[in-house]
């Protein structure tokens, strides 16, 4: 009687466990997959210092406020003619990582009406890289946390998985 | 003389020759020449020589991270450098990236850009065709 019982409910947990298996790992392709830019005109003036960033890591909030002092841009002139500027704002904002439709998972955690200007402060950003030793953000080929590439080789297509 | 040299003949005198150096590059050189002329009547050509010590000098007057514009494009031209958030930059010299100095605008915003870093203001037009005379040369 028990067993007749126990058996298809362990069957069913089995089979729950894989389900739940493959969504997680469902979840963490998700995670790894932030569409990379395609915009031209983006690709041109924001990927010759450092990748391109993929618009929805950061909130519209952070590139408007970015993207409205370039000539100081972490110690940088990064400025751009007002037509151009006005294009690329645009673009980063319609793909941004709370714009319709994205719902970016690294800006979990962030406090409503926040505009942090560098992704690798957010929060989620921070717990992704916890457990990445001190030793590797200062070998000589990484020289920057905002080297995204050092680590994740296919961030320019838009994979940041874990290598 | 080719065309290329005959709108170049500065250049070209100095014992220059320029590998698929064409289009907006010769109007770069022509203006930077009018402009050097300008400031100088005096002035007698653009020289590599010059080019190169101002590619190599160590400044003092830019960024103390970037005192030299070997900072981010590396000793030797004909290989790649990097940028202070660590990403390649594809050589300077035309004989290895013969597709650059083909867009002036960007020639120019870099210019602006690279020598407020390093010098802490903007190159003259001399200076600016001193250093591509060096990086055509090799
Ligand atoms: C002249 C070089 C240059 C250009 C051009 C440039 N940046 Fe940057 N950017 C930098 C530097 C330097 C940093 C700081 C990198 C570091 O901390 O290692 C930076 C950092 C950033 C960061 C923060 C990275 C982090 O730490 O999370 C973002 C986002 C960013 N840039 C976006 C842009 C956008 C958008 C554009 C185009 C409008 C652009 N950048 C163009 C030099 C540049
Ligand atoms: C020093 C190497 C290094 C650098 C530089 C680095 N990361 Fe990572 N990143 C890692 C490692 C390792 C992991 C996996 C961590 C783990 O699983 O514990 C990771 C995880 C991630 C994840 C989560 C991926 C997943 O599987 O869910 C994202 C997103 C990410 N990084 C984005 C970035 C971005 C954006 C940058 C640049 C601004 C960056 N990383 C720079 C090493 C790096
Ligand atoms: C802070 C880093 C940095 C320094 C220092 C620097 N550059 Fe650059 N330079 C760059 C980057 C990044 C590019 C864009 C590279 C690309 O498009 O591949 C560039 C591009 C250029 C270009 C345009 C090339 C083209 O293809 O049209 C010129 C010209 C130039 N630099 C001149 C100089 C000169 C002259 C100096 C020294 C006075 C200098 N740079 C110092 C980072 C730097």
């Amino acid at each position: 009687m028990t067993t007749n019982i126990i058996r298809p409910l362990a069957v069913g947990i089995a089979a729950l466990a894989v389900t739940a298996l493959l969504l997680g790992r469902a979840q963490a392709g998700d995670d790894e997959y932030y569409p990379p830019v395609t915009d031209k005109l983006t690709l041109q003036e924001c990927g010759s210092c450092h990748l391109a960033f993929p618009p929805s890591m950061l909130p519209g909030a952070s590139w408007k406020r970015m993207m409205g002092d370039l000539q100081n841009h972490f110690g940088d002139d990064a400025s751009v003619d007002a037509d151009t500027a006005a294009a690329i704002t645009r673009y980063l904002t319609l793909n941004a990582g709370d714009a319709p439709g994205h719902a970016s998972k690294l800006l979990r955690g962030m406090k409503p009406g926040e505009a942090p200007l560098r992704i690798t402060e957010l929060p989620k950003w921070a717990r992704e890289h916890r457990e990445v030793p001190k030793t590797d953000w200062t070998r000589k080929d990484v020289g920057s946390k905002a080297n995204c590439t050092a680590c994740h080789i296919d961030a320019a297509k838009g994979y940041f998985e874990d290598d | 003389m080719t065309r290329t040299c005959q709108a170049l003949v500065m250049l070209c005198a100095a014992g220059l020759h320029m590998p698929a150096f064409a289009g907006e590059g010769e109007d770069l050189i022509a203006r930077y020449t009018a402009e050097a002329r300008a400031a100088d009547p005096a002035f007698a050509g653009f020289s590599a020589a010059r080019g190169e010590a101002l590619h190599r000098s160590r400044h003092g007057g830019g960024k103390p991270d970037t005192p030299a514009c070997t900072s981010c494009h590396g000793e030797d031209a004909r290989t790649a450098g990097r940028t202070r958030a660590g990403k390649a930059i594809e050589p300077m010299a035309v004989s290895v990236s013969p597709t650059r100095y083909t867009d002036a605008a960007k020639v120019e915003k870099w210019f602006k850009r690279n020598c407020t870093e390093v010098l802490g203001r903007e190159c003259s037009a001399r200076e600016k065709g001193d250093w591509l005379a060096w990086m055509m040369k090799q």
